[in-house]
C-alpha cells in the first residue's frame, strides 16, 4: 500500500464538497438527487478507508458502507419515483417549482 | 526453475534473465489480459461461420459454401465488407457515446473471461468474488443498450432500448438466483472454486432446476429467440441499433454471437464441471481441461442454437409474465429449496467427508437427495404450468362458444 | 506531510482513479445535459469501485458496480428520459450558485485544514499486509452478535422502498 491515508480522506473530503454543491446549486430534483449520490460515495469511501487502515480486523467499516449502499439504492427508487409524479402533475421537476405546501 | 511453460512462469524467467521486476510482471500481465481478450474475439470469427451453417441445416438450406472450403473464410469476406463500408454518425448524435457504445457492448462480454478458468493452471484471474463479478459487468452490456438507443438522436432506437432495457434488468432477477445454487453448493464465489468442487460430482445433477433457470434467463440475457425482441425485426425496424453501421454495427453483432457462447462456456463452468474430465487427466496434461472445457461449453452452445431457431418469439407481455409471474418465483423457491436440503444433508450426515469431496462414489447420497428435492418442485411446477394452461384453454374456447356462428371467422 | 513511497503502481492507480472520481463528480454538478450528468455520475462511481479494489475490498467493489452501475445509473437514464423535456437545462443553477460554492469550498477547507492534515498528515499508519475477507464480511453480516439486526433491517428497507417507489411512480388508473 504505497498510498497513505489522507489522500483517502482528502478525495472524499473533495467528492463530498463537489456533491454538496451540486445539491445546493442545482435547480432541477434529479440533478440534486444525483449531488446526494456523491455525497454517500464519499462516506462509503471514508468508512472503507479508514477499515483498511484503522481496524482491518473489525469489519465494521465494510458492514456500514454496505448499509450505506443499500440506503442509497432505496433513496434512489423512492427518490426518482417522486420525481416523476411531481413532472406529471406540475410538469416540471424544478425543486422551486414544487411549493404546493407553502401557506 | 523451468521456463517452459510461459503463461504461469513468463514474469520470473523475465526476472532470471535480468529484468526488472515490475516491468516484467508488467509484461506477463500485460500479454495475458491481450490473450484472454483475443481469444474469445477468435473464436467469435468461427462461431459466427457454424451458426450459420447450423440454422441453415435446419432450414433445409446450405449456408455459406462459398468463400473457402465449405465456406469457411465466409466471416472474413464479411469483416472486410464491413470494415470497407460508410461509418455514418447520424445528425444530432452524441458523438462520444455513440462510438463508446459499441465498445462497451464487446466489453461487457469479454470481461467475462478473465475470470473463467478455462485449465487447471490457466485463468485469468482467481476473483474470490468470481460469480458476483459476472453478474456485474454484464450491467455494462445493459448500459451500453442505453447509450447506444439515446446517443443516436432516434425515436426507433430509444422505444426499442426501452423494452430490451426492461427484459435484461428483469431476466437478471432469476440469473442471479441461479447463480446462487453453485455458489451455495461449492461454498465460495470464486470459479475455480466451483470448477474444483465439481471434481466428483457435477452440480447439474445435484441441482438440475437452477441448470434450466440459469440457462433460460442467460439465453434471454443475450437477447436470442425465443427472447429476441430487442431486434423484433416486425415491429422496432432494428431496436436500439438502428443508426448503427459497418464496423460498429458489427461490434454489436459479434458481442452477441460472442456473448452466446460465454454462456455456454459459463454453463459449462458452474453446472457441469468446467475444465474437468475424467480419471484427473486434466491434472497432468492441463491443455486436455481446456479441450473438455470447451467440448461441453459447444454443446450448451448446440443446445441454444438448438432453441433459437426452433421457437417463435414471444410477446412483449408475455415475456414479462414469463419472468415475474414464473421464473422469479420458482428461482426464489428453488434457491431455499437447495439451502434447506443442502443443510439438511450436512446436519443427517449424507454429505461426503471434506477429504472424500473428490470421490464420484462418496458424492452419490448427497446427490440423490438433492437430485429428488429437484424433482419434486419440478413436478410441482409442471402440475403448476399444466392446471394454469389448461384454464386459459377453456376460457378460450369459452370465449369462442359465445361469438355466434357466422360472425367474423 | 507523508507523500507514501513513491510512484509504485498503487499510486499510479489510485491517481487514475482521482482523476476518474472527482473529474466526474464536476461533470455530474455542471453538466447541462442530464444524460450526460447520469453518465458522469456512473465515471465517478466507478472511480469509487477502484478506490474500493485498492482498499482491498473486492466484495464491495462489485456491488459498487452491480448497484450504482448496474441499477442506479440505469435507473437515472430511464427517469430522465421519462421526464423528456427537462433532458436540456435551459438554467444550469439556481440564482444564488455562488453561495453554495462558497459554502462547498469552505466545508472543503474546513475538512482539510481542520481535521485531514492536523490529524492523519502528518502519522504514519501502518498498514496490516492481511485482511478480513469476503467470507469473514458474510458472516459478520449473518451472525447474531454482529450486524444480523441492521441486515434484516435493511431488507425490510429495500423491500419498503420497492413497495413505495411503485405505489408512488404509478399512474392512478
Amino acid at each position: 500500500m504505497g498510498v497513505p491515508l489522507w489522500m483517502y480522506l482528502t478525495v472524499a473530503a473533495a467528492l463530498f464538497s463537489i456533491g454538496m454543491y451540486g445539491v445546493l446549486a442545482r435547480r432541477n430534483a434529479v440533478a440534486v438527487l444525483m449531488g446526494i449520490e456523491l455525497m454517500l460515495n464519499a462516506v462509503n469511501l471514508n468508512l472503507v478507508a479508514f477499515w483498511r487502515y484503522l481496524t482491518p480486523f473489525n469489519m465494521s467499516g465494510q458492514a456500514f458502507a454496505a448499509f450505506v449502499l443499500v440506503v442509497a439504492a432505496a433513496e434512489v427508487a423512492v427518490g426518482l419515483a417522486i420525481i416523476i409524479a411531481v413532472y406529471r402533475n406540475r410538469q416540471s421537476v424544478e425543486v422551486e417549482d414544487v411549493d404546493m405546501l407553502k401557506g | 526453475m523451468q521456463c517452459d511453460n510461459l503463461i504461469n512462469t513468463l514474469a520470473p524467467c523475465l526476472v532470471q534473465s535480468g529484468w526488472n521486476g515490475d516491468i516484467a510482471n508488467f509484461i506477463s500481465i500485460f500479454l495475458g489480459v491481450i490473450v484472454v481478450a483475443t481469444f474469445p474475439l477468435l473464436v467469435t470469427i468461427f462461431l459466427i461461420w457454424f451458426e450459420r451453417k447450423f440454422a441453415a441445416r435446419i432450414q433445409d438450406r446450405l449456408g455459406p459454401n462459398r468463400v473457402g472450403p465449405f465456406g469457411l473464410l465466409q466471416p472474413f469476406a464479411d469483416v472486410i465488407k464491413l470494415l470497407g463500408k460508410e461509418d455514418i454518425t447520424p445528425a444530432g448524435a452524441d458523438k462520444v457515446i455513440y462510438n463508446l457504445a459499441p465498445v462497451m457492448m464487446v466489453m461487457s462480454v469479454l470481461l467475462i473471461w478473465a475470470v473463467v478458468p478455462i485449465s487447471p493452471i490457466h485463468y485469468g484471474m482467481d476473483l474470490e468474488i468470481g460469480a458476483l463479478y459476472i453478474i456485474a459487468v454484464a450491467s455494462f452490456g445493459t448500459l451500453s443498450v442505453i447509450f447506444a438507443s439515446w446517443s443516436s438522436n432516434n425515436k426507433y432506437a430509444l422505444l426499442g432500448a426501452f423494452r430490451v432495457v426492461a427484459q435484461l434488468i428483469s431476466y437478471e432477477i432469476p440469473l442471479a438466483f441461479a447463480l446462487l445454487v453453485p455458489v451455495m453448493l461449492a461454498g465460495s464465489m470464486s470459479l475455480v472454486d466451483i470448477t474444483q468442487a465439481q471434481a466428483g460430482m457435477w452440480f447439474m445433477f445435484m441441482a438440475p432446476l437452477s441448470a434450466v433457470l440459469f440457462f433460460i434467463s442467460s439465453q434471454a440475457e443475450t437477447g436470442r429467440a425465443p427472447f429476441d425482441l430487442l431486434e423484433a425485426e416486425s415491429e422496432l425496424v432494428a431496436g436500439f441499433n438502428i443508426e448503427y453501421s459497418g464496423m460498429k454495427f458489427a461490434l454489436f453483432f459479434a458481442g452477441e454471437f460472442m456473448h452466446v457462447f460465454t454462456n455456454g462456456v459459463l454453463m459449462a463452468v458452474l453446472f457441469t464441471g468446467g475444465y474437468i474430465g475424467f480419471g484427473g487427466l486434466e491434472n497432468s496434461i492441463p491443455l486436455l481441461g481446456v479441450v473438455f472445457l470447451f467440448a461441453k461449453a459447444s454443446i450448451w452452445y448446440m443446445i441454444s442454437l438448438l432453441v433459437r431457431n426452433a421457437l417463435p418469439r414471444v410477446r412483449i407481455d408475455q415475456l414479462m409474465n414469463f419472468n415475474w409471474k414464473f421464473l422469479v418465483p420458482v428461482s426464489i423457491v428453488n434457491v431455499i429449496m437447495m439451502a434447506f436440503l443442502l443443510k439438511l444433508v450436512q446436519e443427517l450426515g449424507i454429505a461426503p467427508a471434506p477429504d472424500q469431496a473428490n470421490d464420484f462414489v462418496a458424492n452419490i447420497p448427497q446427490t440423490l437427495v438433492l437430485f429428488a428435492g429437484n424433482v419434486v418442485l419440478g413436478l410441482l411446477i409442471l402440475n403448476n404450468i399444466r392446471s394454469r394452461f389448461r384454464k386459459e384453454r377453456l376460457d378460450e374456447s369459452a370465449k369462442r362458444a359465445i361469438v355466434p356462428v357466422g360472425a367474423g371467422d | 506531510m507523508n507523500f507514501g513511497e513513491g510512484l509504485t503502481p498503487q499510486a499510479i492507480a489510485f491517481g487514475l482513479f482521482t482523476i476518474l472520481t472527482i473529474g466526474g463528480a464536476l461533470g455530474v454538478v455542471t453538466s447541462r445535459n442530464l444524460v450526460r450528468a447520469a453518465i458522469w455520475l456512473m465515471l465517478s462511481l466507478f472511480g469509487i469501485a477502484g478506490f474500493f479494489v485498492l482498499l482491498s475490498a473486492p466484495f464491495l467493489a462489485s456491488v459498487q458496480v452491480l448497484v450504482y452501475i448496474g441499477a442506479i445509473g440505469i435507473l437515472f437514464s430511464f427517469a430522465v428520459m421519462l421526464t423528456r423535456g427537462m433532458t436540456n437545462l435551459k438554467e444550469r443553477f439556481n440564482t444564488q450558485w455562488w453561495l453554495a460554492a462558497f459554502a462547498a469550498i469552505t466545508a472543503f477547507a474546513l475538512l482539510m485544514v481542520g481535521v485531514i492534515v492536523p490529524v492523519f498528515g502528518t502519522t504514519v499508519i501502518p498498514v496490516a499486509d492481511q485482511v478480513t475477507t469476503t467470507v469473514d464480511l458474510g458472516v459478520a453480516l449473518v451472525s447474531g452478535n454482529q450486524y444480523v439486526l441492521p441486515f434484516e433491517v435493511a431488507s425490510l428497507l429495500l423491500t419498503a422502498a420497492m413497495i413505495g417507489a411503485i405505489v408512488i411512480a404509478r399512474e392512478d388508473d
